[in-house]
């Protein structure tokens, strides 16, 4: 039987599934719910300067890299599958769009995280 | 004297290959008292009511596993679970799922077999022993890795529950892989090497997604869930040629 | 010449006729939140690039009413998500032992749960401190 490739999408989503298990949630509740209705911090915790200080800084870039990239091919890898549970039988071209789409937003997040200066 | 006999409603799905096109739903009125297993509702039925109703079964005590059905669209063993359960609604018995149906109640296995051929499913030992040398040592926790995989009777209540293998029929499974995971944790197996190319494969443990059915309805405790995915981390540091550093020669993981 | 004519059954709707693979469907769902909200964090990031006036537009995008709905929707389906997968994490793991006896998986599931009541915490602590 032809050896699997899975072991480098299943780490991947491994290291997206950890991170999103320990951090997702919060990280949720304070930018989507918290900080927008300024109930528990104040609102200013995401305004414009601090947000810039903390993408220049490289702990908050390595912080925004591993979140956005790690969550998306966690999300990715599952959505995948998803589609096989759904009777969705797209095989390779789906496979291509999925990780590709997580590919595509690591890189374009390194990206504009070099953008944004130090 | 004892309560008058109760009667249940049991309905069966038929399929006659003679004669039906698709399966049709049979129902039988069946009596009971508080220790009759479905098993003995069939029986009942082939004895007194139609004895064209076509089923497994042997021991009657769940440890030979051929008595495995859907009951009420879950998979069980028929000796081991009881029509007063189900009393006063009716319940409705059909062949395992996932699995072609033969006839009646009976599934076609022969997937599942040459599956289980192909893991090798005995002890392959690290090296060759002569009699003088004694008997293996073991101590309660290398016993432990593998002792509850090697409660597996092959009902194959797993193979019925999981819907990967339903949608996959190529996926190697719960039970066959829980009984690869059984002869690798075992001290006294040559370990992952035997069977690596049946557990790295796409439809190895990587088909499948930890949906955990299996374990839910495995009869005998076994977690054929824990054994494939404990198994995808060994087949992952495989890949990455990690293995071998980390398992002494011939141990498992 | 066999008699045989096997009968292989649909798989139609099989996640809809068992509650427990409807809540597997539920679990796996919750990745497309997650997936969603890395794109809302991802276009946060373009927006800082282009400057206070783009940024300021997506945090005030983060204000609309059906914005908080959907993260109100998000945070449930990713605390699922965390829930579920430190309750399957043991099952990635070998018996492990503590004096001769096993550790049971919920104790392994505990600390999952735990760490994410830290790190949560401790998330927190760090955006308030930011003052």
């Amino acid at each position: 039987m032809k050896r699997a490739n899975e072991p480098i999408f299943w780490s991947l989503c491994g290291a997206g599934g950890v991170l999103s298990a320990l951090v997702g949630p919060i990280l949720i509740l304070l930018t989507g719910i918290v900080a927008p209705t300024g109930i528990g911090v104040p609102p200013e915790v995401m305004a414009y300067r601090r947000a810039l200080a903390f993408a220049q800084s490289w702990c908050g870039k390595a912080v925004l890299l591993a979140v956005i990239s790690l969550f998306l091919w966690h999300a990715m890898h599952r959505i995948y599958h998803s589609l096989h549970d759904l009777g969705i039988h797209a095989g390779a071209g789906a496979a291509a769009v999925c990780y590709g789409f997580a590919l595509v937003a690591t890189l374009a997040t390194a990206y504009l995280l070099i953008v944004i200066g130090f | 004297m004892a309560d008058a006999e109760k009667t249940i409603e049991i309905e069966v799905l038929r399929y006659r290959p003679e004669q039906d096109r698709e399966p049709v739903v049979q129902t039988y009125q069946v009596p009971f008292t508080d220790d009759t297993s479905v098993l003995q509702g069939l029986q009942y039925i082939k004895d007194y009511l139609d004895g064209t109703v076509s089923f497994r079964w042997s021991c009657r005590m769940a440890i030979c596993g051929s008595c495995g059905m859907m009951i009420d669209g879950k998979p069980k063993l028929s000796c081991k679970t009881f029509l007063r359960e189900y009393y006063p609604g009716k319940l409705r018995v059909e062949a395992l799922s996932h699995f072609p149906i033969e006839r009646d109640l009976v599934v076609g296995i022969e997937d599942f077999i040459g599956k289980l051929e192909s893991i090798k499913p005995y002890i392959i030992p690290k090296q060759s022993r002569t009699l003088e040398q004694g008997e293996y040592l073991q101590t309660p926790a290398q016993r432990d890795q593998y002792e509850q995989y090697s409660s597996c009777i092959n009902c194959l209540l797993c193979y019925a529950a999981c819907p990967q293998y339903g949608l996959n029929p190529k996926f190697t499974g719960p039970g066959v892989l829980a009984l690869l995971h059984r002869y690798n944790a075992d001290s006294r197996d040559q370990g992952w090497e035997a069977r690596q190319d049946v557990a790295n494969a796409d439809d190895g443990v990587w088909g499948c997604m930890l949906v955990g059915y299996c374990s839910e309805v495995c009869p005998k405790g076994v977690d054929p869930a824990h054994a494939i995915n404990q198994n995808k981390v060994n087949s992952t540091l495989d890949y990455f040629g990690m293995l071998k550093f980390l398992l002494p020669k011939g141990a498992a993981k | 010449m066999s008699a045989r004519k096997p009968y292989v059954r649909s798989m139609d709707g099989w996640w809809r006729k068992n509650p427990y693979f409807t809540r597997y469907m539920v679990r796996e769902a919750s990745a497309v939140f997650l997936a969603v909200y890395a794109v809302i964090l991802l276009i946060g990031v373009f927006r800082l690039s282009q400057g206070a006036a783009a940024y300021g537009a997506w945090l005030a995008a983060l204000t609309n009413p059906l914005a908080i709905v959907f993260h109100g929707i998000a945070l449930l389906a990713v605390a699922y998500h965390a829930y579920t997968w430190w309750k399957v994490m043991p099952k990635t793991m070998p018996m492990l032992h503590v004096g001769g006896r096993r550790i049971p998986e919920i104790a392994l599931s505990a600390v999952g749960w735990a760490a994410t009541l830290a790190a949560s915490l401790v998330v927190y602590m760090l955006v308030r401190g930011v003052s």
